[in-house]
């Protein structure tokens, strides 16, 4: 049955139905809502046994899943941005010993300059943490994803970052539905932990590894992601067939056939760009959009499927590695090595900066005279930084040595 | 004003419509201006993009008319709704570019009449349901009622129904 | 009839682990061969280690309350170290090390998922040294202690982190060398008014115990132990634990200069319930500063090339106030 609802109570409900055993809850925006919700339906009652932690930080949240999850219990936190940072050494902690772990990451972009917007910099400033990362496009999709994301888990026993964009989709009400609770309890049965702190059957969990081991170890690890390749598309159709929808997977295709212009995007983004494709559809071009639904393992075969018919692919991506440029953008050219598709980054959205159907029909019209750059910024306001480039002292044209080798390496563009 | 276009979002889902609703946000503060969106589709809706083209334009504090710019983008034959007691012209509204259909609301005025304060949101609405067509009283009285308990669920239905009501007389021929 | 000058006679002193002259009944957990041992040998704790005698008898007496039913956090730090060279675990208790700061933290989260999974039966011990528990560890430790989260949280207090290479942490005591507070003209060791007392923060949060103990008197240690395990909610034990290496002391020394901090008022022992002292050790033969201080290299530039007397009476002032604030004077 379908209802009205914020994306954060959608999220915290759909959490809820997963019976989680544990929670830690630090506040922090625009993740609020999400943990508000779970603290009142486990003070009304409403979640069995599970145990709400009050945590001091997000590190302590973490680390408190990390115990939760060693003892054998489920555990669930949600966060964003300075958050998701200060958890950084715990992430890396949860990874690297195998345990299972659900958490929502309500994107939003990394300070300095503090920033409550969306982006997705935080989610992506931690890919390499070895924690699964999902992108949801829109609230019913991120409820989806939750149920998914504790069977992946606790499959694998490796710990999934479930993102919503910051706003855009936790403060959106929309209609969603909710997963059915017994549907959930069927999917998600209680499985035996691969390793778990029992005093009837004592082990030691994170003893220190030397160079004789280490190098094996993470090799492990990163086999363990890459079979998440198998296992997320294997349960989103697990998902599909119990709960009738299509939610989550690797990647999602939007007119591809034929598309000669194909916009790669992560998120509700996705959205605004699928609509821009079909109205230039209906005139005629042959432009598509992929959805990068799982960030991390990078699901490579499927993007060099999907985008190597293409003459381009336009990646918008709502975060940027400074002094390189586009993050995903460097997945997706490494799973087209080898073919002749160009690949434009454009970053866009930082901050919670609109995209607008608008920027991105322009964005469209330019790739498509192949004007468009290695690298650009969408909707740079060109005026503005030039003043304060003046006004810094250094000169507003480019001509240092920075800018002309830019230039010389195709990174420097004028205008997206 | 959150509320109010979740409001409109419940009553147009009530009526079988798809609806968005979201606030533009910032840091929590009361007393600052905020700007609330609201798409309504008869298919689900993909874009989450904040309006920058809106069909209507519903003003619920009069006092922000000259201090921001809240005809931007507005379509050109699309509508306005305000709240307030005083004429369009009073207001300095009359003729904005694009000649939209400027309809005054004494939403606040109605609400102290109903709810006993000046909550002006319901009574907006229903003149809204009114003016544009684009969501049904019934599903708003619906809506209101399932968002607010008991008597205050009742007093805002009825001033929503009281300022409907009052634009359908208007509109009707002499 | 015997030869009376044949006769040898042989005293127990009353700290004394055990021994045949003991009765079994006054003999400590340690002399027991059922003991859990949870920390087995063929770990590589330094000789004479404090830390690794301190740990033992904690969790053997955890063990022993809790039916066998322990499971551990710990700290990065020596004992994390020394106890688990890949790929042996001298462990014989399920026990996790996640990262430094966050033994509490993780604590906290096993202790709420053994009772949100009805197995509150099984008890939960978090572990670290002073430097994972007092600086790094801070904010984790305030809030299991301000959540009243059921774990015993025990610090083995070394004055510094010693796995690392000797440098200073908030604990480590004023005067006392380390390699990020040596000592040079004008600055002697570690600055005279730093360094914070846990266990006084730790009662400023009322939890319902808050106790120090030493390595000198394991009987007192395991009985803390005993009695912080009978009580449910956020207990802390602050264990000063001999590091021969870091106080650059005679390994063969590290009881004893547990029982001479004790002896010259340095380090008060003492019990507090709800955050009020309920208890205290009085000191049995009062000694000066200087007699702790001399055998440790730590505290040699207090001495050598000269005396310095402002120093030593600062700490001679600080140990006797520590006494008259915590009634430590038997003879008062």
């Amino acid at each position: 049955m379908l209802r009205l609802l914020e994306g954060s109570m959608a999220v915290a409900e759909t959490v809820g139905r997963c019976r989680p055993d544990v929670i830690a809850a630090y506040p922090i925006s625009p993740q609020t809502h999400i943990v508000e919700a779970l603290s009142r339906a486990v003070r009304a009652g409403e979640l069995g046994d599970c145990e709400l932690l009050n945590v001091e930080s997000e590190f302590a949240a973490m680390s408190a899943c990390i115990g939760a999850a060693a003892v054998g219990a489920r555990p669930y936190t949600a966060t964003a941005s300075q958050g998701l940072l200060y958890m950084s050494e715990a992430l890396f902690n949860a990874a690297g010993l195998g345990l299972p772990i659900v958490m929502t990451v309500a994107n939003r972009a990394i300070g300095a300059p503090i920033n409550i917007w969306n982006d997705h910099s935080d989610a992506l400033s931690q890919r390499d943490s070895g924690w699964i990362q999902l992108f949801a496009e829109s609230n019913q999709e991120a409820a989806d994803l939750h149920v998914q994301a504790y069977r992946l888990a606790e499959t694998l026993s490796l710990p999934v970052m479930v993102c919503m964009d910051g706003f855009v989709l936790t403060h959106a009400h929309e209609p969603v539905e909710l997963p059915d609770p017994d549907a959930v309890d069927a999917f998600l049965p209680r499985v035996a932990p691969a390793q778990v702190l029992d005093p009837d059957a004592p082990q030691t969990i994170g003893a220190m590894v030397g160079p004789e081991a280490f190098t094996e170890v993470r090799y492990l690890m990163h086999h363990k992601q890459m079979a998440a390749l198998d296992a997320i598309p294997h349960i989103a159709g697990e998902f599909a067939a119990a709960f009738g929808r299509d939610s989550g997977g690797l990647v999602r295709g939007h007119r591809l056939e034929g598309a000669e212009t194909v916009v790669v995007a992560m998120g509700s983004v996705i959205g605004a760009i699928e609509e821009v494709v079909d109205e230039l559809r209906d005139g005629g071009v042959p432009v598509g959009a992929l959805a990068l639904r799982c960030f991390r393992p990078t699901p490579t075969a499927e993007l060099r499927e999907a985008l190597a018919p293409a003459r381009r692919v336009v990646v918008v991506e709502k975060a940027m590695s400074p002094g390189t440029g586009g993050i995903v953008g460097a997945d997706v050219r490494r799973a087209l090595d080898g073919c002749d598709t160009r690949v434009h980054d454009v970053i866009a959205g930082l901050g919670g900066r609109p995209i607008t159907k608008a920027s991105l029909r322009t964005l469209l019209a330019r790739a498509r005279e192949d004007r468009l750059g290695s690298l650009s910024f969408l909707d740079l306001d060109r005026d503005l930084v030039a003043a304060e480039l003046a006004r810094a002292g250094t000169p507003t044209a480019p001509g240092g040595h920075a800018a002309q080798a830019l230039a010389a390496a195709g990174l420097w563009e004028e205008d997206a | 004003m959150v509320t109010s276009a979740e409001l409109l979002a419940a009553a147009a889902f009530a009526d079988g419509s798809h609806p968005q609703a979201f606030p533009s946000f910032g840091s929590e503060r009361s007393g600052a201006p905020v700007v609330a969106y609201c798409r309504i589709d008869d298919e689900p809706i993909r874009s989450h993009e904040p309006i920058a083209e809106p069909d209507i334009v519903v003003v619920q504090d009069p006092t922000l008319l000259h201090q921001v710019a809240v005809f931007d983008g507005l379509r050109p034959g699309g509508t306005v709704l305000v709240n307030t007691g005083k004429t369009a012209a009073e207001l300095g509204i009359a003729e904005l570019p694009g000649l939209p259909r400027v309809v005054t609301v004494p939403a606040s005025q109605i609400a102290r009449e109903h709810i006993g304060r000046p909550m002006p949101g319901p009574a907006l609405l229903g003149a809204f349901a009114a003016v544009t067509g684009a969501i049904a009283l019934p599903a708003l009285e619906a809506a209101l009622r399932e968002r607010f308990p008991g008597d205050l669920g009742d007093a805002n239905a009825a001033a929503a129904r009281a300022a409907h009501d009052r634009e359908v007389a208007r509109a009707a021929p002499a | 009839m015997t030869d009376p000058t044949r006769i040898r006679y042989a005293q127990v002193g009353t700290r004394a682990v055990g021994n045949r002259l003991l009765d079994p009944a006054e003999r400590a957990l340690q002399s027991d061969p059922r003991r859990a041992n949870a920390i087995t040998s063929g770990h590589r704790a330094c000789r004479g280690c404090g830390e690794a005698l301190a740990a033992r008898s904690v969790v053997d007496a955890a063990m022993a309350a809790a039916g066998g039913r322990v499971v551990a956090a710990n700290a990065t730090g020596c004992l994390e170290v020394f106890s688990t060279p890949y790929p042996e675990s001298s462990w014989q208790l399920p026990w996790i090390h996640s990262v430094f700061a966050n033994a509490p933290s993780v604590a906290a989260g096993m202790a709420a998922g053994l009772r949100a999974r009805g197995r509150d039966d099984i008890r939960v011990l978090g572990q670290g040294g002073d430097g994972g528990t007092v600086d790094i560890g801070f904010a984790c430790l305030s809030g299991m202690f301000e959540r009243n989260d059921d774990v015993l949280f025990v610090c083995y207090d070394n004055g510094g982190y010693m796995n690392t290479g000797v440098q200073r942490s908030g604990a480590t005591p004023p005067g006392a060398a380390t390699t990020t507070t040596p000592a040079v003209p004008g600055r002697p060791g570690a600055d005279l008014g730093q360094g914070k007392s846990a266990p006084l923060i730790a009662m400023a949060h009322e939890i319902p115990y808050v106790a120090t103990a030493t390595i000198a008197d394991l009987h007192d240690l395991e009985a803390k132990v005993r009695r912080a395990m009978a009580i449910r909610g956020a207990r802390y034990l602050h264990v000063l634990s001999t590091c021969p290496l870091g106080w650059g002391s005679d390994s063969a020394l590290s009881i004893e200069l547990a029982r001479l901090a004790v002896e010259t008022g340095l380090f008060p022992v003492f019990e507090a319930r709800d955050g009020e002292v309920v208890g205290v050790t009085p000191i049995r033969r009062r000694r000066p500063v200087e007699d702790y201080l001399r055998p440790q290299r730590r505290f040699a530039h207090l001495f050598e090339p000269e005396p310095q007397r402002d120093v030593l009476d600062a700490l001679q002032r600080r140990a006797d106030r520590t006494i008259a604030r915590f009634g430590l004077d038997r003879h008062a």
